[in-house]
């Protein structure tokens, strides 16, 4: 028995040198998946991301500024400001106070709020432009009433507005309900029963405590906001230096075969996308930093 | 300052949390609500800090009504459970938070807000923490900067919801020392929630005993432990052996402790019944037993270790069992009455 006993360490060290973890796969088929991933970013992330680059300089420097400065280029970039500038304060507000709404309150519809909160993303970005346009269009329920008092929705900027702003409503809403549901309202109890007023609670307790949760969703919010495209597209009309954001203009560019100049303002989206992408892991890193106890 | 709770009536949804409360503190007194999780004591504790409204009935300070009065304007200071500490604010901003949201003119200037900080972390015995983050400090420091923020806006009533609930046994019975030392500097009239009978019965000048939305007693200490008024607050407060019995033709239970038993191996004087020993579970100074009574009910009995020596008791034993002390409750009268 004790002679046996000896023996086995002897043997496992001599058929196995290393100690393997128990759910470590062969070194094979690690290398294999990994591999796998890999190469599946590359080919359908990281070879766009070059290719955008590499055919937005293909004529050079000089063409690449010429696309971006010109006027109607310019015109785009400015009508995406003004409509991310407009969507994202309007959605920062609107979903501090529906996230402020569902986890502070109780009242009938609240299930159905939270459910419907998600609609926009449910629906297809095109059905959504459509609803815009069977609402304000010159056919559509308050058409008549538009046209009679000369106000344009439809094809005009409030349009690409209501679109921007019912596409990317989700993202603050849904990024601050579980964490103020996390967080409570015991620290807001607090406050009041200090002698805090409600705005004073919610400047000096609330909204610090969602402040990192609150950027987040207004970075993924304001990307989105930036570069949507099938509900601008239903309500914009396309009207060159009117209606026209940088995704319309990109693909008025690409289906005139000016390839060149619609990959150069491309570019600026794929920009954004990585500043958002390096903001996003920033932020993070942030929450996580701020959840550690 | 002296609270008047009147016939307070609270329902969430199905559920009532307090049935026609009604309950009077004495100015500087120190008095614990008592009673098993779901009781409504800390629905109690909310509706006097106005962090929830009654259905029905009144709270009023010091004979003035506060019903209607926001938790803003009742200056009482409330201390959570799990202390609700600003996560985002150091030790000395969350003192300071009551005096820096006070109105203009009300508000101390910077230098006497500096001062009163300083003096209520001195009290607090956290001098040197000012500048923590809350997620810095252990739970029992984590609880006296809760208790030296509610302090800083000099509130009438301080109220304490499980103030030791979470911290763990040691430091729970040196932070009631220090709290009842706290209580009887400043003088101030508080309330704390507990579910520890032995950290009511320790620290309070009286008791509340609360159950299922009602109150089934108050008294000192003593009067809880000693006269229990129903059979709730006897098993509460306690270990408890109830035997079925008659007293004077009336059905009734009997109550006694398990260290108030008398064991003889003969008959006794008194209110003495028959017993067979089950189990002998014997250490240091004292030795539990477990016997049977002739009608089958289970008793415990807690006696000293000598005694069980001395009558040399082992499991099969035939002894007698004399309570010294004894509580009787009539079958036909309802609890709570």
């Amino acid at each position: 028995m004790i002679a046996a006993a000896a023996q086995i360490p002897v043997a496992t060290s001599a058929s196995a040198p290393r100690v393997r973890a128990a759910l470590q796969d062969p070194p094979l088929l690690r290398a294999g998946l990994i591999a796998v991933a890999l190469g599946f970013l590359a080919l359908f992330l990281l070879l766009p991301l070059v290719a955008v680059f590499t055919e937005a300089l293909s004529a050079g420097l000089g063409a690449y500024w010429a696309a971006i400065s010109d006027p109607i280029a310019r015109a785009a970039i400015e009508l995406t400001l003004v409509v991310a500038g407009i969507s994202v304060p309007a959605n920062a507000v609107f979903g501090i106070a529906a996230a402020w709404a569902i986890t502070r309150f109780d009242f009938p519809g609240k299930s159905i709020l939270v459910s419907l909160i998600d609609l926009p993303f449910a629906v297809s970005p095109v059905i959504s432009g459509l609803i815009f346009v069977l609402l304000f269009g010159a056919q559509g329920v308050f058409g008549p009433w538009l046209l009679a008092h000369d106000v344009k929705i439809i094809f005009a900027v409030p349009g690409i507005v209501l679109a921007t702003t019912f596409i990317t409503f989700p993202f603050v809403a849904r990024e601050l309900i579980p964490l103020m549901e996390e967080q409570g309202s015991e620290e807001e109890e607090a406050a009041i029963s200090l002698g805090a007023s409600g705005w004073q609670m919610f400047r000096r307790v609330t909204l610090p405590n969602i402040r990192v949760g609150l950027l987040y969703g207004i970075v993924l919010l304001n990307a989105r906001a930036m570069g949507e495209f099938g509900a601008v597209s239903v309500v914009s009309g396309h009207i060159r230096g009117l209606t026209n954001t940088i995704p319309l203009h990109v693909e008025i560019l690409y289906n005139e075969y000016q390839s060149a100049a619609a990959f150069a303002v491309a570019t600026l989206l794929a920009l954004l996308a990585l500043v958002t992408l390096v903001a996003k892991r920033v932020l993070e890193w942030r929450i996580r930093q701020e959840s550690q106890p | 300052m002296s609270i008047e709770v009147q016939k307070l009536w609270k329902r969430f949804g199905d559920f009532t949390a307090l049935r026609d409360v009604s309950l009077h503190v004495e100015p500087g007194e120190l008095v614990a609500l008592l009673g098993p999780s779901g009781s409504g004591k800390t629905t109690l504790l909310r509706l006097i800090a106005g962090l929830e409204y009654p259905d029905a009935g009144s709270v009023s300070f010091d004979g003035e009504d506060a019903t209607e009065r926001s938790a803003r304007d009742r200056r009482v200071g409330f201390v959570f459970q799990h202390y609700a500490l600003f996560r985002h604010m150091n030790v000395f901003e969350n003192v300071a938070f009551g005096l820096r949201v006070q109105d203009r003119a009300r508000r101390p200037s910077e230098a006497q807000i500096q001062a009163r900080v300083h003096e209520l972390l001195d009290l607090v015995q956290l001098e040197g923490l000012a500048r923590r983050m809350p997620t810095q400090l252990s739970g029992g420091q984590r609880q006296r900067v809760a208790l030296a923020r509610a302090l800083a806006v000099q509130p009438r009533v301080l109220l304490l919801d499980e103030p030791f609930g979470a911290l763990d046994a040691r430091v729970r019975r040196e932070l009631r020392r220090w709290l009842r030392k706290l209580h009887d500097e400043l003088g101030i009239t508080s309330l704390f929630v507990t579910h520890d009978q032995e950290e009511a019965l320790e620290l309070a000048d009286r008791v509340v005993v609360v159950n299922e939305g009602r109150i089934e007693q108050v008294g000192t200490p003593d009067e809880v432990y000693r006269r229990p008024t129903t059979p709730f607050v006897f098993g509460f407060l306690g270990e408890a052996n109830w035997l079925a019995t008659t007293v004077e033709g009336r059905k009734a239970t009997v109550g006694f402790r398990p260290d108030d038993l008398e064991l003889s191996l003969g008959p006794l004087e008194g209110h003495a019944f028959p017993a067979r020993v089950r189990r002998v579970h014997s250490f240091g100074p004292r030795a539990k037993l477990e016997l049977v009574a002739a009608n089958g009910d289970a008793i415990q009995a807690d006696v000293p270790a000598e005694r069980v020596r001395s009558l040399s008791l082992s499991p099969g034993a035939e002894v007698y069992a004399a309570p010294r002390e004894l509580q009787v409750y009539f079958d036909d009268v309802q609890s709570g009455t």
